[in-house]
């Protein structure tokens, strides 16, 4: 990390996007460019693209999702911060998604198993009138 | 963001179907199209070329899982063809090296089908 960055630590960024599929791949990016600014591997970077990926799909498969997903980003020393929060009245918790056929079910449960694997720290509030508030955690190796 | 699908067909009453770019919850109805034609034509036999593939989620995973079941149902087979790292990380971490049948060239994938 250079001095620059190191110095302008802890920062902060958010992004609103339409919970829309053509939108998952705008959050992807955004993740990537702060993850970016830490000291990550390019294959740590490629981690938290599709955990963050991962997260804003399993929302937008869920009946009932929210119009919008907000996704935050803040690069601490070291570690990345995400979370992803939506407003809709379902969780990103697969087994509680009652209009999903197994097959889907299945692959949101994939989507679940991967942002557990290749995060550090997750965790998930679901609010069944107030949407899902995921955070997800990525320390910087050796920390 | 996007995603190129092109089929053709192999020797041996097979086809290759080349993705290039990137497979998320957008663009893998696309991919999922593409195989499933293939299947309501007959086809069991299937080489998919994932070496120009940036990136898949599990939404790309489910579609390829879900045209291996199919394929199955016919006594076909499916094979990839990955040669990047992180791709393969993600089929590692999975569990589907299991049971996808994955090579690091067309011609070994296309050796090696059933």
């Amino acid at each position: 990390m250079n001095q620059a960055v190191e110095n302008a630590l802890p920062e902060l960024v958010e992004l609103r996007i339409p919970s829309r599929a053509e939108w998952v791949a705008l959050a992807r990016l955004a993740a990537a460019t702060v993850a970016n600014r830490l000291r990550f591997s390019i294959e740590e970077i490629e981690d938290v693209k599709l955990a963050v990926a991962e997260a804003c799909t399993a929302v937008i498969q869920h009946e009932g999702h929210g119009e919008f997903i907000v996704l935050t980003c803040e690069a601490l020393e070291d570690a990345l911060r995400v979370r992803v929060r939506d407003s809709g009245r379902h969780g990103v918790h697969a087994a509680e998604q009652p209009r999903m056929n197994f097959e889907e079910a299945r692959i949101a449960g994939l989507g679940i198993f991967l942002i557990r694997t290749l995060m550090d720290e997750v965790s998930y509030d679901v609010h069944p009138q107030h949407g899902t508030d995921l955070l997800m955690v990525k320390r910087l190796s050796g920390s | 963001m996007d995603i190129k699908v092109n089929v053709r067909e192999a020797p041996g009453d097979c086809y290759v179907v080349d993705l290039s770019g990137e497979i998320d919850v957008y663009t893998s109805p696309k991919v999922k199209d593409a195989i499933g034609n293939l299947i309501d034509r007959g086809v069991y036999h299937l080489v998919i070329n994932l070496e120009k593939v940036r990136y898949i989620d599990s939404t790309g995973l489910g579609v390829l899982i879900g045209g291996l079941k199919r394929v199955r149902e016919h006594g076909g087979s499916v094979n990839l063809v990955c040669t990047n790292p992180q791709i393969k990380k993600i089929f590692d971490i999975t569990g589907l090296v299991k049971i996808f049948g994955i090579f690091d060239s067309e011609d070994s994938a296309m050796k090696a089908l059933v």
